[in-house]
């Protein structure tokens, strides 16, 4: 409203230009995001030079190409959201952005590992850098993110494709099982010549469009319908048809792709999208119990998830003598050493040893190699940056004004944070490990393109939710005043 | 490269992180969203914000008007004159249950879209009548030269007219009156 007197505004040329009497509109905070936005390339360099000064004791050759790249895909963004989504959030951006970066740098300083290479070498590799790459794909991601905001004029546009999400989203998520597993999981998609993609990361913004679409509608009935008991309010039967299907469906993706992460992931977002939609506490009740039931059954059964908890209850087996036959991998064990040598303030920039984790240093371990190399300072750092990104989504689900976008900004964000959990529960050793990547961090094309997508979601309805009201029609001056006859 | 400048850097760089942290949660303090910051923002503000902040109490529920506008109004009866209204309350009609802090502006009273109070009543015009205090604090009640006019207790008004604490104002079906 406009106790805007006392606050340090930023949007400056939109204030002084209007009289104090009329009312002012909401600042649009761009120049905040824009400053944000340089700190947050800026950051990266540092920390970029920081490498190069310790490994080499020089700078880097490639860091101007580097500094440059960053700042021009964030430079990029921000002119778009300024231009298609002036009151967006001014978070979001820089928030990727500085994720983005700083995964880049750990990427290459993994690149100079003569470990790895020695390693790729042995196994009949030849050893290629993926710094280059994740460039290259986090200019692919920035492109999808400018297309989302430019071409999406309203997030609720994406409410008439209720339906043929859920198609799209179960063609993506059933799709890896006709192809090859990959490392014990089969969530790829190998288009010959290409490369391969990982559906499940775009599947998941496909399905929050579903699942907030589908809620909007039958919110009411799971709502309202239920009977009470013991302080729960149990729902009909007939109305646990939905959760009972996206459950059966997340057992499905275990079972068949031994895909653990995706497996919570899924089942996490609709179980917290039901709550919101509801408000009802059972079926967070409902939820735990169903996935702890069904993670307990599948995780004693299926081969590869039971290897999976095994080297999770068990990660140093790996150096017993003799080697259990299921321990195959010192992944774990060596990601749980990179923590532990990081200390509180971590080896530095370049003179940790993550690469002993070997190829999945700069992918699905990433956030090791920063706990020793950053410390727990750093790791806490960046956690927090994720919990910041969440929080502004949760804070645009608050402010939106339709229900679908409500919906729609919760699913992502709990999306979001339910992946950074999974990760980072599974590479510390607080849950069995998964086959998923850090957002932003990790080098993986699927992973940052589709998550500067999910961001992209994210910022065009914060910035419906926060753009000022069109003036209200003048419907009831319009109509005549009754006359009382005495 | 020496151990004390990597030791330097490996801790700067840390401190520089934490600082973007820390100048990101700051911008979100500062962001307008909060409704935290509105209400502090004391009488600076308070006059041009009136009408909208009464529309908008127009339409959510009623607990909430009576929160803020009591929380307001205990506020203000600090400062108060003994014996003065602190509020104005709708007792009948559809908006029965609002209640404004009286804090020394201009109430309008209508179904024109700016009015403070905008009236859902079908026998209320456009601008009906205004309540203001005069220069000793006295609120006065105006009719705007209304259809059907404004009734204070029985009489219909013609001139503007002190408001007696607790006299019912009557427009149309709604009746307002002046509360401590």
């Amino acid at each position: 409203m406009s106790a805007m007197p006392s606050m340090p505004s930023s949007a400056g040329s939109n204030t002084t230009a209007t009289t104090t009497i009329s009312t002012v509109g909401p600042p649009s905070r761009r120049n905040t995001e824009l400053a944000l936005l340089a700190f947050a390339v800026i950051l990266p360099c540092f920390a970029y030079a920081n490498v190069g000064l310790a490994l080499n004791g020089e700078m880097p050759s490639g860091m101007l190409g580097y500094g440059l790249g960053l700042g021009l895909l964030g430079g990029v963004g921000h002119l778009v959201v300024r231009k298609f989504a002036k009151y967006a959030d001014p978070l979001l951006l820089p928030l990727a952005t500085l994720l983005n970066g700083l995964g880049l740098v750990m990427i290459w300083r993994l690149d100079q590992s003569e470990r790895l290479a020695r390693l790729a070498k042995a196994q009949g590799f030849t050893f290629q850098p993926s710094a280059p790459n994740q460039l290259m794909f986090s200019a692919l991601g920035i492109a999808l993110f400018v297309a989302v905001v430019i071409f999406l004029k309203d997030h609720r546009i994406l409410q008439r494709y209720t339906y043929i999400s859920m198609v799209v989203a179960l063609v993506l998520l059933v799709a890896p099982v006709f192809f090859p597993g990959k490392f014990g999981a089969k969530i790829w998609i190998v288009i010959p010549g290409l490369g391969s993609i990982q559906p499940g990361e775009f599947a998941k913004i496909i399905l929050a469009i579903f699942f907030a679409g589908y809620l909007m509608v039958k919110r009411d009935a799971l709502a309202l319908a239920s009977r009470r008991f013991m302080g729960l309010y149990l729902p009909r039967g007939r109305d646990l048809g939905p959760i009972v299907a996206v459950w059966a469906l997340s057992l499905v993706i275990l079972v068949f792709e031994t895909d653990l992460g995706s497996s919570l992931l899924f089942f996490g977002m609709f179980v917290v999208m039901l709550y919101v939609a509801t408000e009802r506490t059972s079926w967070i009740v409902f939820g735990l119990l169903m996935s702890a039931g069904g993670a307990a059954v599948v995780g004693s059964v299926e081969p590869h998830v039971k290897v999976r908890v095994m080297a999770w209850l068990h990660p140093f087996a790996v150096y017993d003598n003799p080697r259990p036959s299921w321990a195959t991998t010192e992944q774990i064990a060596q990601a749980l050493f990179a923590f532990g040598s990081g200390g509180v303030f971590g080896t530095g920039w370049g003179q940790g040893a993550s690469d002993l984790i070997q190829f999945a240093a700069n992918s699905d371990f990433i956030f090791a190699s920063y706990g020793e190399e950053l410390g727990l300072a750093g790791a806490m750092a960046i956690l927090l940056i994720y919990g910041l990104i969440v929080e502004r989504g949760v804070r645009t689900a608050l402010a939106a004004r339709d229900p679908f976008g409500k919906l729609l900004a919760t699913g992502l964000s709990a999306a979001f944070g339910i992946q950074v959990f999974v990760v980072a529960g599974g590479v510390m050793g607080l849950i069995p490990l998964t086959g998923m990547t850090m957002p932003f961090l990790a080098a993986g094309g699927s992973s940052v393109i589709a998550n500067w997508a999910l961001l992209a979601i994210l910022i065009k309805i914060s910035d419906t939710a926060r753009r000022p009201a069109p003036a209200p029609a003048p419907s009831p001056d319009a109509e005549m005043t009754q006359v009382v006859r005495p | 490269m020496s151990e004390l400048t990597l030791t330097v850097m490996r801790l700067g760089f840390l401190a520089v992180l934490w600082l973007f942290v820390i100048v990101a949660v700051q911008v979100i303090r500062s962001d307008l969203f909060g409704t935290r910051v509105t209400q502090r923002g004391s009488r600076r503000g308070g006059g041009e914000s009136r009408p909208q902040r009464a529309q908008a109490q127009a339409a959510p529920p009623q607990q909430r008007q009576q929160q803020t506008g009591g929380r307001r109004a205990d506020r203000r009866a600090d400062r108060g004159r003994r014996g003065a209204p602190t509020k104005l309350v709708v007792s009948e009609g559809s908006l029965a249950g609002t209640t404004v802090a009286l804090q020394g502006q201009t109430i309008s009273l209508g179904r024109a879209h700016d009015s403070t109070i905008v009236l859902d009543d079908d026998y209320a015009s456009s601008r009906h009548a205004r309540i203001y205090p005069d220069r000793d604090g006295q609120w006065i009640v105006e009719d705007l030269g209304s259809t059907n006019g404004t009734y204070l207790d029985r009489t219909r008004l013609t001139t503007p007219t002190p408001i007696p604490l607790g006299a019912p104002i009557r427009i149309g079906k709604t009746v307002i009156e002046l509360r401590k």
